[in-house]
């Protein structure tokens, strides 16, 4: 019953969208009443969302197979965790996720948009309304989650134990909120198009729902690369594998969209360029859902492959940003040219800084849209990989890292390149320092890594050396410099540690991947292998029962010379239910490094494979990321977006039709 | 400088930016990419030693032995075979019979050495690629099991 009722809901659903979506772009500018219609039509869309897919929920969790994907995808002896989780890891529950997130980024606008002006907020909710109309629509033609099955199957097949993992329970749901959470940008976009009123407090309005999305795109990123790293058994933390690249591209532009909103918002400037960034950013999103969802790619994340779905979300996709571009052709010509600046000046460093994230998109989508349009014209298969990204995608970004510290210090509207690169030598000199005392202490082998570690240094130091400044230390009494920091706008706050950040994910990059070490070897009970002065010692192999799994559980000790002896368990699980057998690393963390072991099967004469790795400094890249959306999180706080309704600067033009 | 200077100053170094961008993209897309090869198509195309490609076919049944941490088995795809040998710990639903895609450059003595077994999420999964190798030499029976 309560599946019926689920599904009825998400009809509804549906339905409220579609009529809100032709209301709003019939009505928008006619009655006041709209914006309420609009309003209350996005609050219902979410409740009835929310409801089927509670429904859902409550099928997994009492494990009711006669709803067909719990039967294809869940199993009564898994954990309650896995059970609910289990819902969105299959296609149809998968989408009803991104359908809730569609209308819950709606339902934020609907309920926090009172300072918006109503003829915007109500493009704004019908274009949304649009959006959830077709995703909506495709999910209950194409995908329904509510098929039943009859007679009931009396157990489950099982959630692939891959995903059986609380990385399951958190990494799609923030993705998704990024990625969808960019919707709202578009939204904002279209809605700009069509009324043709673009402006600075435009950019201040779309800013907090950019910064949202993208803080959430960046720890959904983040945290499916630690996901892929300890449960995959690689050892790898990034494998520019299609879909990795088809999350990473809309978070390339949603950071350039971040940074050219920034000089639409202080300087009315780059408003045309602005409006296609939010577009695009949305049109990479959901190009991403159709490369993940449509079948055309092979991975963990393709659930299902059902060529009609792949062409009807193509055809989606095809609607949405043709449409987009098509409207975006004939309007953006109506909106006027903002303020003027000289080339060296924030603007022209924000510029660059667009230009080089841009053309990193436009490298990574070409690697990973390659082999697809080869393969469809000529029928011959190639795989673009990580040789093809390494040296595309880090030479686009060198001349960005090295550029970045500038771009803080800059005057608005004409910069003193002179006086801000004396400003930042105390920063630049720290670098090289930093980068000749690890070439010397890494034995001073000729490489590329103390390059790359001076450009991590780089910018973290030069991110530093902004606050430093600001604050005036070093020229007045140190009491003084402490209240004058403290005094800082977040703003100045946020950025610097953004961009610190970003150089301590550089730093953990360049670490990781200069200075790792690996030992693959036969181990025996007893035995002991010494890997970056650790040695580890295989105590014994013990088996354990989990809920649903058996598992060969190896005891490793790993001790290091300074007396510290830890214990390592990696193991082999047999999940019973799908017969699938998986392997789970052990990582043990030493300050910023990790010490990573695999066990391999057992040969006959009772010994095993253990594949183990140092990774120095390897956790650095996710804690940059953790920072970086730390300043995000600081950055919406900060007063100018909580701050009563900004109001419009010039008077208002004439819409242009 | 006046504005119109001004604004084709940032323009022509855009311009020489994307140029420069556009050319490093095809020159990686030239060399960087990796083709994928079924055995026959390496023992037609004599498949020069040590470019890195991909193979894809078939574990032979019973041409699996394991050495310490040495696995050498048979890729196949109906028409011709090819010994790959790895070294490391292969992927859990590696097994003979099944599918397989490998990493790794031919060596001068004619076998195929991997870098790297593509791992299969799960058991259902087939790569595209080598369906494709298989019917192309009348291999594949299985119906719907592609990915």
């Amino acid at each position: 019953m309560a599946i019926e009722l689920g599904h009825f809901a998400l009809i509804l659903a549906v339905a409220i969208s579609a009529i809100s979506a032709v209301a709003g772009l019939w009505g928008w500018n006619r009655s006041e009443r709209v914006a309420l219609f609009l309003r209350q039509g996005a609050v219902l869309q979410f409740l009835l969302v929310a409801a089927a897919f509670a429904a859902l929920i409550q099928a997994f969790v009492v494990s009711d197979f006669s709803l067909a994907i719990a039967y294809q995808h869940s199993h009564s002896a898994q954990p309650l965790l896995f059970k609910i989780t289990s819902v969105w890891g299959n296609h149809e529950g998968s989408l009803v996720l991104w359908v809730l997130i569609l209308v819950g980024m709606g339902v934020a606008v609907a309920m926090f948009g009172n300072n918006l002006p109503r003829e915007l907020l109500a493009l704004v909710l019908a274009v949304q309304s649009l959006l959830v109309a077709a995703f909506g629509g495709f999910t209950i033609f194409t995908s329904n989650p509510f098929t039943r099955l009859s007679p009931v199957p009396p157990e489950g097949m099982e959630l692939n134990p891959i995903l059986q993992d609380i990385g399951l329970a958190i990494h799609p749901p923030l993705l998704y909120a990024g990625y969808v959470g960019f919707s709202i940008c578009f939204s904002f976009a279209i809605a700009a198009l069509i009324s043709g009123r673009i402006d600075a407090a435009w950019a201040r309005w779309v800013r907090p729902w950019t910064l949202l999305s993208w803080l959430f795109l960046t720890l959904g990123i983040a945290m499916g690369s630690y996901w892929a790293y300890y449960e995959l058994g690689w050892g790898g933390w990034w494998f520019w594998d299609p879909v990795e690249n088809a999350s990473f591209m809309p978070w390339l532009a949603g950071t350039a969209l971040l940074h050219s909103a920034l000089v639409m918002e202080k300087r009315n400037a780059l408003k045309i360029w602005t409006i296609f960034l939010s577009i695009i950013t949305f049109s990479l999103s959901l190009l991403g859902t159709f490369l993940v969802r449509s079948g055309v790619l092979t991975s963990v994340h393709t659930f299902a492959s059902d060529p009609t779905r792949g062409l009807v979300i193509l055809a989606l996709l095809a609607a949405f940003i043709g449409g987009a571009f098509a409207l975006f052709a004939l309007r953006a010509s109506s909106l006027r040219v903002g303020g003027l600046f000289a080339p060296i000046s924030r603007e022209g460093a924000l510029i660059l800084n667009n230009l080089f994230l841009a053309t990193a998109t436009a490298a990574v989508l070409v690697g990973t849209l390659y082999p697809l349009l080869l393969d469809a014209f000529t029928g011959r298969s190639i795989s673009v990989g990580a040789p093809f990204f390494s040296l595309t995608f880090s030479i686009i970004m060198v001349p960005l890292l090295v550029l970045l510290p500038f771009g803080p210090f800059l005057a608005w509207k004409r910069g003193d390149i002179i006086a801000v690169t004396q400003r930042l030598a105390g920063a630049g000199g720290a670098a090289i320092f930093g980068a000749i005392l690890i070439f010397a202490l890494s034995g001073a082998q000729i490489s590329l890594a103390p390059f790359g570690l001076l450009l991590g240094f780089w910018v973290a130091f030069g991110a530093m050396a902004e606050l430093i400044d600001r604050a005036g230390f070093g020229r007045m009494a140190l009491s003084l410099s402490f209240r004058r920091l403290v005094g800082l706008p977040r703003a100045a706050f946020s950025t610097a540690i953004a961009h610190f950040g970003l150089g301590v994910t550089v730093i953990g990059i360049v670490a990781a991947s200069a200075w790792e070490v690996e030992i693959v070897s036969t181990m025996n009970p007893g035995d002991s292998k010494t890997i970056a002065g650790y040695t580890v010692t295989f105590d014994g192999l013990e088996e354990v029962r989990g809920e649903n799994f058996i598992s060969e559980t190896g005891r490793f000790t790993a001790s290091t010379a300074g007396g510290s002896e830890r214990q390592l368990f990696p193991e082999r699980r047999f999940y019973e239910a799908s017969g699938t057998p998986t392997t789970e690393a052990a990582i043990e963390t030493y300050g910023f490094s990790q010490l990573y072991l695999q066990l391999g099967e057992a040969a006959e004469d009772g010994s095993h494979v253990v594949r183990a790795w140092h990774k120095p400094y390897v956790t650095l890249i996710w804690l940059g990321c953790l920072i970086m959306s730390a300043a995000g999180v600081l950055s919406l706080t900060d007063r100018r977006l909580r701050v009563g309704a900004p109001r419009r600067a010039a008077p208002r033009p004439a819409p242009a039709e | 400088m006046t504005r119109k200077q001004k604004r084709l100053s940032i323009i022509a170094g855009l311009g020489v930016v994307l140029a420069l961008a556009v050319t490093l993209i095809l020159v990686a897309l030239r060399d960087q990419i990796v083709f994928f090869y079924s055995p026959t198509e390496i023992h037609e195309k004599a498949v020069a030693a040590g470019t890195p490609i991909r193979l894809g076919g078939l574990v032979k049944e019973g041409s699996w032995v394991k050495t310490g941490e040495v696995n050498e088995f048979i890729v196949t795809d109906g028409a011709s075979e090819l010994t790959a040998s790895y070294s490391g710990i292969l992927p859990d639903l590696f097994t003979e019979g099944q599918g397989v895609v490998v990493e790794g450059t031919m060596t001068d003595a004619g076998s195929f050495a991997a870098t790297n077994v593509l791992a299969k999420h799960d058991e259902n999964y087939m790569p595209k690629e080598v369906v494709e190798a298989l019917k192309a030499n009348g291999e594949w029976q299985r119906e719907g099991a592609g990915g």
